[in-house]
């Protein structure tokens, strides 16, 4: 995925994650992301945790560290209320944005 | 507070610095583990997260970016960095620092005077409430005028005195000449003549003992005075004030009621007072005399626009039942329409205003200008600087900063340069703008003006600082951000291979300086030469020599009648001084302040004339041949007949002949009434060339000569002014005071020197081609400064390509001629642009020059030659050195 230009994109993906899995760390949100998108999407690992950590400053989630299922300790991010809220705000942009270029390409 | 900010700052910068890496950490053994689990080797896994992740420095560096609080704390960790970057260069960072002080302050000493003069509101309470009252447009030299401020007569201020509405209170004031001390030793001390509500309007409390009152108002003697702060300290050594404190004023003993406090200087800018004291009501006021400046404060809710109109509508009784006897019908009729108005004057009245508003603002100009140059050094500086810096800006980059950081970080570091600056040319812009006060006094009087620093000057400094750093900083900072890594590093320790642009950039700034210089000197040449032209000007008189003096004998209680025998006697007795040449009575010193005009009619033509009553060696003493007919004689009184001579100027102006033949000879010219000079008919019996009457700038006017004998009786006083010529003025002003004050221990006597007198008319002429020419001046030396520095650049970057042309056998000579080609461009492009941008701006300067006009070719010529040798001188020493070049070293060093 690109740096910046679909930055939005990329908090989409990862609030939209964060909601599914309930709580997870960094490598497993783009784990997750890449297995569910059949490889087509794959988060810049450099990307994940600026975006990260300005949800976290925003109070979209909160962290905590905690030890995962291959007891390793990880900083687990979960959603907010404010964070879901702000999923809920951003779902419906994206499938207005999807469904303008949508009818953009279609238009013969 | 700060303190605990900062500390906390970077406790919580490691905290998550920790945090962060922690978390990547265990990100990258997450992926490690995953590569494992799918078979690959321990060894391989590792390898492959790594370069799937990068570099964890960059990630870090990227969540810092993303943190808000961390923010302010890498602006400090940038400021930190760029001052050990400034210690570490000590010579540029004092070079730029200089730099930016001389021109900031220079810029700041200009404004300064500016805002001093034309900006700054009295040291009053509400000063916005203040309007000054005129009479609207110009009187047409109605009257005889006291000083630039005297717009009112006695009994016009008596009026405005009586109606009005607009304002809850009026006031009168004028500066008068006061004489402190005894008669004998008695010296010139700055009076205030004020009516009493004058300080109770403005608002002033007493610093000590009380100030003048309306009930002091009573009598015509000066007997009550409050002193200026300055005075008191000075002149009373800052006694207590006692209803037993006096002081000697031209012989009598007047009280000190109290003291002002040390901001008020009165309501002129630029003037001060030592002692003020209350005006009274004289039974017959003269009628024609515009002696007052009147002010007052508006009531609430009255406006400017709402004040004149009220007195618009006053105005015409106001005037009716003010106009003075003694004129024509036609002058009472123009009397009659004058019309008052209420203008603002919140920051007072100054005769400088009109006098330096637009030479400031020109000085101001081109002192920015010089800052402009100044900033394109540094410019040039900077960017040598940057291009040394290429590698450590690459590898920052290749550690992660972004392009965003890194122009931020050259900001920081020109924005400290200007800040530093600034603050060294505020300290230095106060020395310098009091010493251009001191440069605008002269012998005679001094401008007294409070140039401190307020919040204007304040907001003027950082703004030209902000926008040096903008001018000085983009260029460097945007071409060091802009680099491509991956070449800097590659090209070795110089850096520098995308070079032939930056070449070009720099060339660039070389040609505007040149162009910009070139417009600072044309511009100083042409005040040092409209200021040459003005000092060598024949006035048609003769200039060295000559003094002359004052001499009151209203205290001899000399008998009226015997005025005119006692003025003979004292003439003859100057002129017996040892070392006086010849002496002559005279009512006007040419060139010195004052005028006297008389309406004429002839046959022909209807105007006025310059008049000055002289006596029969008058001529002689000046130097000034008569052309035709005859000198003045013992025989023409009051009771001869009424004789004249004229210049060239008055006949062509009144008898319509530029010739200086017999014709004029025998005509009669009509001079109209004014109070105390009846209308009379003279004959013109002398004809003389033209001289300059009061002001060097202006053209030839009418003048006209009546003999000293023949001034009307209605207009003489106790007092004679006698011009005086001698081999050395300086000596001869010494031995007629000593004569003069052993004879006549009562009489008042004040002398000048004329040439001097004509030199302090030059004053505004003096300070703008002394200020251009140093401005001109450090425009050359920064223009040198910059050439050089951008040509020693150039060849250090050429040093391998001028080592290859000397081992194959260029000559010396060749070596040479290939710099001095180099600039030579460079400065013919700059005297071209220059050319054009000095024309252009010259039209400003027009008016300020005297016998050039703003186009003149020979002072661009000068200005063309003058650069041409700059650039010369600044190409030599880098070309001499390319020339030495030992090619086996420069190859060696690649």
């Amino acid at each position: 995925m690109a740096k910046n230009d679909l930055q939005g994109a990329l908090d989409l993906l990862i609030l939209k994650t964060l909601s599914q899995l309930g709580s997870m760390h960094g490598y497993g949100i783009v784990t997750h992301i890449r297995r569910v998108s059949d490889e087509l999407l794959i988060v810049e690992d450099g990307s994940l945790y600026p975006a990260l950590h300005r949800m976290e400053q925003n109070g979209w989630v909160r962290a905590s560290w905690a030890v995962t299922e291959y007891s390793r300790k990880a900083k687990f991010y979960a959603l907010t209320a404010a964070g879901k809220k702000q999923l809920a705000e951003r779902e419906k942009n994206w499938q207005d944005v999807a469904k303008g270029v949508e009818a953009i390409l279609r238009f013969a | 507070m700060a303190f605990f900010g900062r500390l906390l700052g970077l406790f919580r910068r490691s905290r998550l610095d920790r945090e962060i890496d922690a978390e990547l950490r265990e990100h990258m053994q997450m992926c490690v583990d995953d590569n494992v689990a799918n078979g690959m080797s321990r060894r391989q896994a590792e390898r492959a997260a790594r370069l799937q992740f990068g570099s964890p420095t960059v990630a870090r560096e990227r969540v810092h970016a993303e943190d808000a609080a961390l923010g302010l704390d890498s602006v400090f960790r940038d400021v930190r960095y760029a001052l050990r970057g400034l210690k570490n260069s000590p010579g540029f960072a004092i070079v730029a620092i200089l730099t930016l002080a001389l021109g900031i302050g220079a810029n700041t000493a200009i404004f300064q005077l500016l805002d001093a003069v034309q900006m700054r509101s009295l040291p009053i309470s509400k000063p916005d409430e203040l309007s000054e009252l005129r009479i609207a447009g110009d009187t047409g030299g109605f009257g005889t005028v006291d000083s630039s401020y005297s717009h009112f007569t006695v009994p016009m201020w008596q009026e405005i005195r009586r109606h009005h509405d607009p304002f809850s209170g009026v006031f009168a004031w004028r500066a008068n000449g006061m004489l402190l001390g005894e008669l004998s030793e008695a010296h010139q001390i700055q009076g205030l003549e004020v009516s009493g509500e004058f300080f109770n309007v403005l608002g002033i409390a007493p610093w000590l003992g009380r100030l003048i009152e309306p009930q002091d108002e009573s009598s015509c003697e000066i007997t009550k005075v409050v002193a200026s702060y300055g005075f008191w300290k000075s002149e009373m050594g800052g006694i207590p004030i006692t209803p037993n404190t006096t002081l000697a004023v031209a012989g009598k003993t007047v009280q000190v009621l109290g003291v002002a406090p040390p901001s008020f200087f009165g309501t002129a800018v630029g003037d001060h007072f030592d002692l003020a004291y209350p005006t009274c009501t004289p039974p017959n006021p003269r009628r024609e005399a515009f002696v007052f400046s009147v002010m007052g404060r508006l009531k609430p809710g009255w406006s400017q626009a709402r004040a004149s109109a009220y007195l618009a509508a006053l105005s015409p009784g106001l005037f009716e039942s003010t106009a003075p006897t003694g004129y024509s019908s036609n002058e009472i009729k123009r009397f009659k329409s004058f019309q008052l108005e209420a203008t603002e004057a919140s920051s007072g009245v100054s005769y400088l205003r009109q006098e330096y508003n637009s030479s400031l603002r020109l000085l101001l100009a081109i002192s920015g200008l010089v800052l402009l140059i100044a900033c394109a050094n540094l410019a040039n500086l900077m960017l040598a600087r940057a291009s040394v810096r290429q590698r450590e800006i690459a590898i920052r980059m290749a550690l992660g900063a972004s392009r965003g950081r890194l122009l931020r970080q050259m900001f920081i570091e020109s924005g400290l340069l200007a800040l530093c600056g600034a603050g060294v040319g505020v300290a230095l812009a106060q020395p310098l703008s009091r010493l251009l006060v001191a440069s605008l006094g002269t012998s005679q009087s001094s401008i007294h003006l409070d140039v401190g620093t307020d919040w204007r000057v304040l907001l003027f400094a950082s703004g030209v600082a902000v926008v040096t750093c903008i001018v000085f900083g983009t260029l460097p900072a945007l071409r060091s951000a802009g680099a491509d890594p991956m070449t800097s590093m590659k090209s070795g320790e110089r850096g520098t291979t995308g070079g032939r642009e930056c070449f070009s950039v720099q060339r660039l700034m070389v040609v505007i300086q040149i162009a910009v210089s070139m417009v600072l000197l044309v511009g100083a040449l042409l005040f040092v030469r409209s200021y040459r032209k003005l000092v060598t000007l024949d006035p048609g008189m003769r200039e060295s020599g000559i003094s002359y003096g004052f001499f009151g004998f209203g205290s001899m209680k000399i008998k009226p009648e015997n005025d005119a025998v006692f003025k003979d006697r004292l003439v003859e007795e100057v002129r017996g001084v040892p070392g006086v040449e010849n002496a002559a009575a005279t009512t006007h010193i040419p060139l010195s302040q004052g005028t006297w005009s008389h309406g004429v009619h002839t046959d022909s033509a209807d105007g006025s004339s310059r008049f000055s009553y002289v006596g029969s060696t008058y001529f002689a003493t000046m130097g000034i041949p008569l052309l035709t007919g005859r000198n003045f004689t013992n025989h023409d009184t009051n009771d001869s007949a009424l004789v004249v001579i004229v210049n060239q100027a008055f006949l062509k102006r009144f008898l319509g002949t530029a010739q200086t033949g017999g014709k004029a000879i025998g005509q009669m010219i009509r001079v109209l009434p004014e109070p105390g000079y009846p209308e009379r008919v003279y004959q013109i019996v002398g004809t003389i060339p033209d001289t300059k009457y009061n002001d060097l700038r202006l053209e030839m006017e009418p003048q006209a000569y009546v003999p000293i004998e023949q001034l009307p009786v209605t207009a003489q006083g106790q007092g004679i002014g006698i011009i005086v010529a001698s081999g050395d003025s300086a000596a001869t002003m010494d031995a007629i005071r000593r004569t003069m004050q052993a004879k006549y221990p009562q009489m008042v006597v004040q002398l000048f020197d004329f040439e001097q007198g004509i030199r302090d008319g030059l004053v505004r002429e003096r300070m703008l081609a002394m200020l251009s020419g140093i401005f001109g001046v450090l425009a050359a030396v920064l223009v040198v400064v910059g050439l050089y520095g951008v040509l020693s650049y150039l060849l250090a970057q050429r040093r391998n390509e001028i080592g290859i042309r000397i081992a194959l056998g260029a000559r010396r000579g060749q070596v040479v001629r290939l710099v001095l080609r180099d600039s030579m461009g460079m400065l013919l492009a700059g005297v071209a642009l220059g050319t054009a941008l000095a024309l252009a701006a010259g039209r400003g300067a027009g008016a300020l020059l005297f016998g050039l006009k703003a186009w003149d070719p020979v002072t661009l010529g000068y200005g063309a030659v003058l650069l041409a040798v700059v650039a010369l001188l600044a190409s030599w020493i880098p070309a001499y050195r390319a020339s030495r070049l030992d090619p086996v070293d420069a190859l060696r060093t690649e």
